[in-house]
């Protein structure tokens, strides 16, 4: 038997806002039959753009109804940006926790809430970003890797609490520890925001960033990068491979390479392209 | 509020006479059999006593029954002393549907070096008999195969699958913790090699198991040590459980006439009315060849846990091969391995009756688990009307 919370049990036994908003502005679904939990989310906004109404329907068991009954507790009166703050860990405070092994039903209410936000806003979620890891439950290793970061996971079990990756066959699990090993290393080497770094240790921790990060995730495109110079905080590379000659190259520099090169190095780093 | 216990077949309350039978031993009556005194032959004379009723149950000898400290042990040790005793014999064959006991042990000795066929069931949990047939080898050491399953209760054919094991020569070995005290069944003059089962789910307390090994079968003891059980299970006997466990089966084979037709009168009312009220349910399982305590059905587009839940509120006790109760994240293995599809898998709820309930229990669980499943599907995005 579960040790549920008062709190949990009452949001199962009475939930808040069951049902359907037909005229909703959003609508967010998650989950399926197969994966034994599902979460079909709704909202509507009033004319200030808050959320005037929310509604759910769920399939799955106690904590999955209790915390979708939550979520959409939370999240009325709120604005989109308001709402959007709201994190899985959220879900679980306000339910007064939940255990470990149902850490999931709080994750799903978080995506249907991601989910319905993009629906309203005309924007397309990609169906999953990154790649499978986990086939029985459809996990990405991205969804895998922040989840693994946001909850400082490290191990396969507690992985599967929260993400439900590795729950079904079991194959997957040398590719899971794979992730969580390479998460906590990224975590060791770690951004320095509080210590000023000198020009070596930026050069070196960039080199380690492009190698233990970056290079690994281009490779997977048949692409990879070279560290051109640094100089200050401008940091000069070229692309190589197939990464020459995509076209979205520039997307990739700005919202992959820099990003991550602001996270774990320095938050002032600019990039800059040379060409062949 | 009223407790309904409906959920027998993962234990039984304690029989108040069994309990009176056992309450000495664990007051005035404390010797150790193996000492030299009046008191200590008090303690022996009642383990022979309570193993005299045992055998009876299943038509053993006394020498064939040995206690262990519940159904998992039996099974350890008889899978184990049968790869022990016939070292050269590297493979096993077993079901898809067993008892965790049963399966993970398989699994494990299959990590080192043993080849495990697991013999697949057909939709309606059926054993597929040509399949086992088929995989039995001179290289096979043990045919284990349970005689009732305990999610949906279909009860395999022991006889007919011990008759063709034994023909070629094999050890048979069958996990009958479900079908001890439910079903008329007997070891004499069969092909049953090694037989386990369990005292608490006859009503006789925890911690209790049986393993019967048929006079002249090769056996290799689990726990090593005293001289206890004729060398085959060391360890001080567990007198007051011994003594329950006799009183048990005693009652067992006084009840299974009951059980074959009052309980199963009552299984099969509270089943046709679920049937009938609930759409969209469904029996897993054989319905012809069952245990007669037992029904599993499967309810679409909604969650065994929550329905459990909702029940538990009510006071009503059952079961489910749903995924959440157990933490894992898919249903059972026994509906797996019977395809039943997904949308009523997670669904399942078993009720496992026993001859202390009353028709009374029935109406309460009728009357009410309509109204929970279609509260749990209003709530669904599954469910279409």
């Amino acid at each position: 038997m579960w040790e549920y919370t008062d709190k949990v049990k009452d949001h199962f036994l009475n939930p808040r806002n069951v049902g359907v908003i037909k005229d909703a502005d959003g609508v967010g679904e998650v989950g399926s039959l197969a994966c034994g939990d599902a979460l079909t989310l709704y909202f509507k906004l009033d004319e200030k753009g808050r959320i005037a109404e929310a509604r759910f329907q769920t399939f799955g068991c106690a904590s999955a109804i209790a915390s979708s009954s939550a979520l959409t507790e939370m999240i009325k009166g709120k604005t989109l940006e308001e709402a959007q703050q709201i994190t899985n860990d959220d879900i679980a405070s306000f339910l007064g926790g939940l255990p470990k092994e149902k850490m999931h039903c709080s994750v799903m209410g978080f995506d249907a809430l991601k989910k319905a936000i993009a629906n309203y806003r005309g924007e397309k979620l990609p169906v999953h970003e990154g790649t499978i890891v986990c086939e029985c439950f459809d996990v990405s290793d991205l969804e895998i890797k922040k989840a693994v970061q946001d909850h400082h996971l490290a191990t396969i079990e507690e992985v599967t609490n929260f993400t439900k990756a590795g729950g079904g066959c079991g194959k997957c699990h040398e590719k899971i520890q794979e992730i969580i090993n390479e998460t906590l290393l990224l975590h060791k080497v770690g951004p320095h925001k509080t210590k000023k770094l000198s020009n070596i240790q930026k050069i070196k921790l960039i080199e380690q960033t492009l190698e233990d990060v970056i290079r690994p995730a281009l490779k997977k495109d048949h692409g990879d990068i070279e560290l051109v110079d640094v100089s200050g905080n401008i940091v000069t590379v070229k692309l190589l491979g197939t990464c020459a000659l995509c076209s979205k190259s520039p997307v990739t520099l700005k919202n992959f390479v820099e990003s991550k090169l602001k996270e774990l190095v320095s938050h002032d780093i600019l990039l800059e392209e040379v060409k062949e | 509020m009223k407790l309904i216990y409906a959920d027998n077949n993962a234990t039984t309350q304690v029989d108040p006479v069994v309990l009176d039978e056992m309450l000495p031993c664990l007051k005035d009556q404390y010797g150790n059999p193996s000492s030299m005194y009046t008191l200590a032959e008090t303690s022996a004379s009642k383990i022979s006593e309570a193993r005299k009723r045992v055998a009876r149950l299943i038509g053993a000898t006394c020498e064939e029954i040995i206690f262990t400290s519940c159904g998992t042990e039996s099974n350890n040790a008889a899978i184990r002393s049968a790869i022990y005793t016939q070292p050269q014999k590297k493979h096993i064959v077993t079901t898809r549907v067993e008892h965790p006991a049963i399966t993970h042990l398989c699994e494990t000795l299959a990590k080192n070096g043993y080849r495990v066929t697991f013999v697949p069931v057909d939709k309606k949990g059926r054993l597929d008999l040509d399949y086992l047939k088929k995989n039995l080898s001179e290289q096979t050491a043990l045919v284990s195969v349970m005689w009732a399953n305990n999610e949906t209760g279909v009860i395999f054919p022991i006889a007919e699958i011990a008759a063709l094991v034994r023909k070629k020569g094999i050890l048979f070995h069958t996990d009958a913790v479900q079908a001890v005290g439910k079903i008329p069944l007997s070891v004499m003059g069969g092909g049953v090699d090694l037989l386990s089962f369990s005292g608490h789910k006859i009503h006789a307390p925890k911690g209790i198991g049986v393993l019967f090994v048929r006079k002249g079968t090769p056996f290799s003891p689990f726990l090593i040590g005293g001289h206890q059980e004729k060398n085959r299970r060391a360890g001080t006997e567990n007198v007051a459980s011994i003594v329950a466990l006799g009183k048990a089966c005693e009652l067992a084979g006084e009840h299974l006439a009951e059980m074959n037709t009052r309980v199963k009168r009552m299984r099969d009312r509270l089943e046709t009315e679920l049937l009938q009220r609930i759409p969209q349910s469904e029996v897993n399982g054989d319905r012809l060849t069952r245990i007669p305590n037992t029904t599993n059905i499967g309810f679409s587009s909604i969650e065994g846990e929550a329905i459990l839940l909702m029940l538990n509120e009510l006071g009503v006790c059952a079961s489910s091969g749903s995924a959440c109760t157990t933490g894992s994240l898919e249903p059972s293995h026994v509906l797996r391995a019977m395809k039943v599809p997904m949308t009523s898998a997670h669904g399942s709820i078993r009720f496992s009756l026993s001859t202390a309930n009353q028709e009374e229990d029935i109406d309460y669980i009728i009357e009410h688990l309509p109204r929970i499943v279609a509260k749990l599907r209003d709530w669904s995005p599954f469910w279409k009307k």
